[in-house]
């Protein structure tokens, strides 16, 4: 059966002379990498978070689920996850309230300025994250840019706390991802018939009726897949809410980070690693399961 | 007709400034004559510019960034042709599971990713190598890369390889007159994007630097977590503008906003 499929399916390939094995020939140097340093490693990251730990000698052999339960039963890591996961909900709803509004008002700007601002909405994008939350660091400073301002206009009582909180790592978390819901809802704005738009007037809709009833519904599986996307970067982010949170606010990435680095419990730091990979993989696929369903349903 | 109303334009130019302040920040405190973080106000100094020459460690970190990228950028994209060629060419069983397989580490956490590599290299005896760079940063950095030649190969038309064989073209020759010249921009356009984001790339190669082997945002990183000076700043601000050169030549290769949103118009 299966052979049958190949088969037909090789027949309505492009007729190049080489054979059926040409793509497997033509993709392997790409797949020996990928099983090299990614499946490979991967997986003994899994055999890892299964392993005991010894203060003296480190990761030692043996099977355990005690890493798993020490990640998920301690008071200290439940703070830590739930941290992360408010953080990354508020930011995923700011990039949402900011971004796709931002995109509907680019999509209807003038051919010049239009591709002008998008290259300004998304270019940082490709600037370091590093730098970008140093430009954070240095706004939200006890005398950071904010605060002086604030200050030399008499504004307000004393410095608002910016640095080291996490408000200030949301705000800094959403400037690093917002492109990312731009970019999406732009391309379902790209995806609409203006013509639709143009009946509907024609029918006599209001423009806010247009908006709500035509536009607004095409453009929520952007706004759904964009989330999707924010959500994933602003739970696992490690350089921003280090550098803005500090030490003490610490989410699943640096604690992570402070395992294996501070105080060399790999297997400890290998399982909540793990968890952080099932949790955003199991989110991503309930989301777009539910994602296409919806979606389905609308266009039926 | 759709124009965009005074509340629109407001909210555009709040967001425009939401976008741009950090960055703008950060050139602005570049350029003080002080050893304090004050913007300055009367007098700009190059200073800290002349600063960064005196400090061995970014210098260095500066010098293998650039290295480490244009080596891995340069191997990415010669693993991804093929790979896009047979991607986009070919229909073969497995191959929606290739292409997910291939875009996988977009999705992986690079902390994840980063704990990985520093299992499996100091398992392999080779942690902080330069080798051990090289091959994760190919490894992130490869969907970029294929992404950008997959679409510029998806985009021109197959026909035209059909028409070059019917007059006679042998494989090879189909490849190097007909499919090459299309896939140019694509494979440039790649290049640069997987050159940015292994130069950029701070949370997976946190994990598999050491202090000999630290890229310059992995440095910068650690420079941050102990104070933060004008230093700091005036480096960022010659990444800022080594980035905008790159995004400059990209627009004139391939297109920048065609690279940043993808192909969808």
């Amino acid at each position: 059966m299966l052979r049958m499929q190949r088969f037909f399916l090789s027949g309505l390939a492009m007729t190049k002379a080489k054979g059926r094995n040409a793509p497997y020939v033509l993709s392997l140097p790409a797949v020996l990498l990928f099983a090299a340093l990614l499946v490979v490693p991967l997986a003994m990251t899994v055999v890892l978070s299964f392993q005991n730990y010894d203060l003296n000698t480190g990761a030692i052999e043996g099977f355990t689920f005690g890493n798993y339960l020490d990640a998920l039963g301690d008071p200290y890591y439940h703070t830590i996850f739930l941290r992360t996961i408010s953080i990354a909900c508020a930011t995923t709803i700011l990039c949402i309230l900011i971004g796709a509004p931002e995109a509907y008002i680019l999509s209807r700007m003038q051919p010049p300025w239009r591709s002008i601002f998008l290259i300004v909405t998304l270019s940082p994008l490709l600037i370091s994250v590093v730098v970008r939350t140093l430009g954070w660091a240095l706004l939200f400073g006890r005398n950071g840019v904010i605060n002086a301002t604030l200050a030399a206009l008499g504004i307000g009582g004393g410095p608002i706390p910016l640095l080291y909180t996490t408000h200030g790592v949301v705000i800094a978390l959403v400037h690093v991802s917002v492109p990312f819901m731009v970019i999406s809802v732009w391309a379902s704005l790209q995806r609409l018939d203006p013509r639709v738009s143009k009946a509907a007037m024609s029918l006599g809709a209001s423009e806010a009726t247009v908006f709500r009833r035509i536009i607004l519904p095409q453009i929520i599986p952007g706004v759904l897949s964009g989330s999707l996307i924010v959500f994933a970067l602003a739970a696992s982010a490690f350089a921003t809410p280090a550098i803005i949170g500090g030490r003490q606010l610490k989410v699943v990435a640096t604690s992570t980070y402070d395992e294996f680095l501070g105080t060399l419990n790999w297997p400890l730091g290998a399982a909540i690693a793990v968890v952080l990979l099932v949790v955003n993989a199991t989110i991503m696929l309930t989301y777009n399961n539910l994602l296409e369903r919806r979606y389905a349903r609308s266009t039926r | 007709m759709n124009r965009n109303g005074p509340l629109a334009l407001l909210f555009h130019a709040l967001f425009v400034v939401f976008m741009a302040a950090p960055l703008a920040v950060v050139v602005w405190m570049s350029f003080t004559p002080d050893n304090l973080l004050k913007l300055p106000t009367t007098t700009l100094s190059l200073r800290w510019f002349y600063a960064i020459l005196d400090n061995q460690q970014f210098i260095n970190a500066f010098g293998l960034s650039i290295f480490l990228g244009v080596i891995a950028a340069t191997l990415a994209i010669l693993l991804a042709v093929p790979a896009a060629l047979a991607l986009s060419r070919y229909r073969f069983s497995g191959r929606d599971g290739l292409v997910a397989f291939f875009l996988s580490p977009l999705i992986i956490p690079h902390v994840v990713l980063g704990v990985a590599f520093l299992r499996f290299f100091t398992q392999a005896g080779i942690t902080g190598s330069f080798a051990a760079l090289l091959g994760s940063h190919v490894l992130v950095i490869f969907p970029y890369g294929l992404r950008l030649v997959l679409a510029s190969l998806t985009a021109s038309d197959p026909a035209l390889e059909r028409a070059a064989v019917s007059l006679g073209a042998s494989n090879w020759t189909v490849f190097r007159r007909v499919v090459l010249p299309m896939m140019i921009p694509g494979v440039a356009g790649g290049w640069v994007i997987s050159f940015i984001q292994s130069f950029d790339e701070v949370t997976m190669t946190v994990f598999v630097a050491t202090p000999s082997s630290m890229t310059l945002p992995v440095r910068m990183y650690h420079y941050i977590e102990e104070s933060i000076d004008p230093l700091v700043a005036s480096v960022s601000t010659v990444v800022i503008f080594g980035t905008f050169l790159l995004m400059f030549l990209v627009d004139r290769i391939y297109g920048l906003d065609r690279m940043l949103v993808g192909p969808t118009k």
